[in-house]
């Protein structure tokens, strides 16, 4: 076949070109001696956009194999829009987190509800319905002159969008820190549920099925989001605004609604969203799925502006869009569900057997001018193979960082007095409520919140499994966590002990945790020290997850998370999903009665301050020696408490995390306004500020009726967990023997009030 | 409906026009198409209003939740606006109401006091002060925002959105016709926390004559 037309208004390729759209020179080179000519403007579009690393996974991809991604529960691993596990009966639980960092610094609106939109039609382009979102938000330090806008916005459009479409967001964390100052994070999690053997794929199946494009028409929107996704930010980020896209959740609405009424039909091979990457990467993954081809009309595309050139039809990351495979005679089933939603529907191409990815266009041809005779030439004519399992892949070099050896021991100046320490630290924003966040968003919609925002470690949903046998309620707990200044001072270490928060959050709400998602959000892969963090991170998350039985099932990578060469922490937040056996055992996080007994499972504290939110206030620095982790303890604790739930044992219980053992019991107490009385572990020579303060993990805070204590004690000690009784419940006040006596009022004022300073609104 | 109070309950599409032999209609909550314009405006004149229209005036019952108050309100079934609240921000929380006005809705007594959740972005009940004389006169105001014991928010956020006279719900002149800003559905089971909101469809199951 002779060279694709280089359509009218669009100039030649040229290195200059393919450097702007991102391509380094060597894959330039690789283009032409692949193809053996010069590729045409769209061509070159959709080369350097399938190739950019938000769509190949260049530099992660050889890293990304080392994760643990199957077992027993695991119904669909990564490769998918989405991951699947098993939840019983034959229904499963599908879910995804994507990152959708750049837009959300650009326009954090329109950014982050994009995001949320984005990883909505992830999981219902598998077949399931939505029943609860997350999100890991990070923003620049608190005083920092952008900050208070950036976590407005952010926080209006994710609720913008979610409250719209009617899908909970029942939680979610939050961390503001100097590194974050110039690139924020946002990463949006949804669950789904669907039947097991309804889910669906993004497979072009059946060679002359035809492919319809369903809801949205096309603009200029979002053109090339992906390789801005893919860059550093410089000065001139905020003129990339034309590259946000901007969100319609009705529109949305409508999607969902026509897909999964259309899916009960069985009239599809395929179907897959537009997202990243647009009419391109839905196309092209879908054919490679498939190992066929894909042919696509592009007089056809519905669109919404005039004069729209194949590049930027091919390109434009307009949301609220479908590419659905149907089986061939079946089309009309599609359209009328379509028409009976509102929605546009129109045969935009078919599959082929040729393994190259087609598009025709006719030249000076535009649907709006009404006429005009059409005569299409071929405009893009690239093997599928090109676009994805032959995309460049590289295994970057790596350098451990150079200052590790300089870490001393830190413990900072003691405080004087330790009850005003605690009163402040839970009233910064780092450490205090959440409330004007979570208020924002609807986290009751569908009537399944079982455990709302602020009431548990982690969230808890009823679901509503439905066939024809009947209705099942079925419980899952979510969660998301990362805390990356642990990660900073030990890449290994510190994404092992986000993995074993999350599921740890699961377990003390009563839930066994099933399956993991993840987004992996670091600096510019090409410095060999970031590189190096992102793989230490990698064999973190892989051990704790195989350790702690979750596999991960689906993930994104996010890097060049850098502004003027300055990086992020290395951030690989994760997101568990859990079942609870009997929603009979779920528990709280705030004590209950007056009397139970307070108690310390795990290995009491040795006083390690690194990477501690107070040591962090103190010298303004992530610094400090890693506090680690022992898996094996975790393990032990994890499960050990999964029996004591089971048991029925427990009154409440409450990880151990930021803020240390002090906030842990502080936020117990303020939950339901009951006072506690309590002595810390004893330990060596620490510093009572450093325990109280230190945030080494695999601990938790349980409260007991006085009468199962010696049962609980039982069960640690046959798992191997240590078990301290530490005080009761009762009185007005926080008093830690020898160290402070706070009323619990105080401490609920300072908490409730800690983001007042930056949004200036009364929460 | 059906799965708590084991009503015979069923969906109406908008584009329909007819409502079937209902004993009752609930307008519930949500964004009706995406509330863009103004909340409710819209779905006011979906193909479905005017059945709708003809079952109120007819005496059925119908109680309007949340988007379905708001859409109520832009029918003209019941008087007032609901505009931004105060605050400018959506907000998802619980509130307390205090009953105002017995109705079918409403026969727990005056008095009662009920913690709902709110979940609402134009939830700022308003009116005329003509009108706002003429619902006291008439006992048409349902429920106002109350404190936890039952007293009057006097500019707290007990009153989570700014509604002129603490107004939470309103009932039409005839007392057939309810909407109100806080979901009881989401308050009428156990598990979920939190069932006061039951009483509200226990009392339109007694006036419908089922107990």
């Amino acid at each position: 076949m002779s060279a694709p037309a280089n359509f009218p208004g669009e100039p030649e390729s040229s290195p200059a070109i393919a450097r702007e759209f991102g391509l380094a020179d060597h894959e330039w080179d690789r283009v032409l001696t692949t193809l053996s000519r010069k590729p045409s403007y769209a061509e070159l579009g959709v080369i350097s956009v399938m190739w950019s690393e938000h769509c190949s996974y260049k530099s992660s991809r050889i890293h990304l194999g080392r994760l643990p991604t199957t077992g027993p529960q695991v119904v669909q691993g990564p490769g998918e829009n989405a991951g699947a596990v098993d939840i019983g009966d034959g229904f499963c639980a599908v879910f995804k987190m994507e990152s959708h960092n750049h837009p959300s610094y650009i326009e954090p609106y329109q950014g982050a509800a994009t995001g949320v939109g984005g990883i909505l039609r992830d999981v219902f382009t598998m077949g399931a319905r939505p029943v609860a979102s997350l999100n890991s938000l990070r923003f620049g330090r608190p005083d920092h002159p952008k900050t208070p806008h950036l976590l407005k916005g952010v926080v209006a459009g994710i609720g913008g969008y979610g409250n719209c479409i009617g899908v909970p967001t029942v939680g979610g964390e939050v961390q503001f820190d100097a590194s974050y100052d110039g690139n924020i994070l946002v990463n949006a999690f949804t669950v789904g549920i669907a039947k097991t053997e309804e889910l669906f794929f993004g497979v072009a199946e059946g060679v002359g099925n035809p492919i319809i494009y369903v809801g949205a028409k096309t603009g200029r929107d979002g053109i090339h989001g992906a390789t801005m996704a893919s860059a550093e930010f410089g000065d001139e980020t905020e003129s990339k605004l034309p590259t946000v896209q901007v969100g319609d959740p009705f529109m949305e609405k409508l999607l969902l609604e026509a897909c999964l009424e259309i899916f009960k039909t069985d009239c599809l091979a395929g179907v897959q969203d537009m997202g990243a990457a647009g009419l391109t990467s839905s196309s092209v993954e879908m054919a490679a799925r498939a190992g066929n081809g894909v042919e696509l009309d592009l007089d056809a595309i519905p669109r919404r502006t005039k004069a729209l050139s194949p590049y930027e039809m091919l390109l434009s990351e307009s949301q609220e869009r479908m590419l659905m495979v149907a089986k061939e005679g079946r089309e009309q089933e599609v359209f009328d569900i379509c028409a009976k939603w509102d929605l546009d529907a129109s045969i935009v191409g078919r599959v082929t057997d040729t393994g190259r990815f087609v598009c025709k266009a006719t030249p000076g041809y535009d649907p709006f001018d009404g006429t005009g005779t059409r005569d299409p030439v071929v405009v893009v004519d690239l093997p599928v193979d090109l676009l994805t399992d032959a995309a460049p892949k590289y295994d970057r070099p790596q350098r451990p960082r150079t200052e590790r050896a300089s870490i001393v021991s830190l413990t900072g100046d003691a405080p004087e007095d330790l009850g005003a320490e605690i009163v402040r630290l839970i009233g910064s924003p780092n450490i205090g409520s959440r409330s004007w966040i979570w208020r924002q968003y609807d986290h009751i919609v569908q009537d399944g919140t079982v455990i709302r925002p602020g009431d548990g470690d982690a969230a808890v949903i009823r679901v509503f499994c439905r066939d024809e046998t009947g209705t099942r309620e079925k419980y899952l707990a979510i969660s998301v966590d990362c805390n990356a200044r642990h990660v900073e001072l030990d890449p290994f270490a510190g994404a092992a002990m986000a993995v074993a928060e999350c599921t740890r959050n699961l377990v003390c709400v009563g839930a066994k945790p099933l399956g993991l998602t993840d987004c992996l959000n670091f600096g510019n892969p090409e410095v060999p020290e970031q590189m190096w963090r992102f793989s230490q991170a990698i064999d973190g998350l892989s051990a704790a997850c195989r350790a702690l039985g979750a596999p991960v099932v689906s993930g994104n990578v996010s890097l060049y998370n850098e502004t003027d060469r300055r990086s992020i922490l290395p951030t690989p937040t994760v997101a568990t999903v859990g079942q609870l056996e009997d929603p009979s055992h779920r528990l709280g996080l705030g004590f209950v009665r007056d009397g139970d007994v307070i108690a310390h499972l795990g290995e009491p504290s040795r006083g390690v301050l690194g990477g501690s939110e107070w040591l962090v206030q103190r010298t303004g620095s992530v610094t400090g020696a890693p506090v680690g982790i022992d898996l094996d303890a975790e393990v032990a604790l994890q499960h050990a408490m999964l029996e004591l739930i089971g048991n029925r044992l427990l009154q409440s219980a409450h990880d151990i995390s930021d803020g240390g053992i002090a906030i842990c019991l502080a936020e117990s107490c303020i939950a339901e306004g009951l006072g506690a009385r309590v002595t810390l572990p004893p330990t060596d020579d620490a510093p009572a500020h450093a325990l109280l303060f230190s945030e080494e993990p695999s601990r938790i805070i349980v409260s007991i009726s006085p009468s199962d204590v010696g049962d609980v004690g039982e069960i640690c000690r046959r798992y191997g967990v240590p078990f301290r009784k530490i005080g009761r419940v009762g009185g007005a006040t926080l008093l830690i023997e020898d160290i402070c006596d706070v009323p619990i009022e105080e401490l609920a004022e300072a908490h409730a009030a800690a983001l007042d300073f930056i949004v200036h609104e009364p929460s | 409906m059906r799965d708590v109070l084991g009503a015979d309950a069923w969906y109406v599409f908008h584009k329909r026009t007819s409502l079937g032999d209902a004993d009752a209609v609930v307008i519930p909550g949500g964004f009706s198409y995406g509330d863009y314009l103004r909340a409710g405006a819209i779905a006011g004149f979906s193909p479905i209003v005017s059945a709708i229209r003809d079952f109120a005036g007819r005496g059925g019952p119908i109680l309007g939740i949340c988007n379905g108050f708001q859409i109520l309100t832009e029918m003209g079934l019941l008087p007032g606006a609901l505009t931004r609240n105060a605050h400018l921000r959506f907000e998802c929380r619980d509130v307390y109401v205090r009953v105002e006005s017995e109705g079918p809705f409403t026969d727990m007594g005056k008095g009662t006091i009920l913690r709902l959740p709110i979940a609402h972005a134009d939830g700022r009940y308003h009116t005329t002060e003509r009108g706002l004389a003429e619902l006291e006169q008439q006992g048409q105001i349902a429920f106002r925002y109350s404190t936890r014991r039952g007293g009057a928010p006097n500019g707290s956020n007990a009153n989570p959105n700014g509604s002129v006279g603490d107004i939470a719900g309103v009932y039409n002149r005839e007392r057939n016709v309810l909407g109100m800003m806080p979901h009881p559905e989401r308050a009428s089971e156990a598990i979920l926390g939190n069932d006061d909101g039951l009483a509200i469809f226990q009392s339109l199951r007694r006036h419908l004559g089922f107990e």
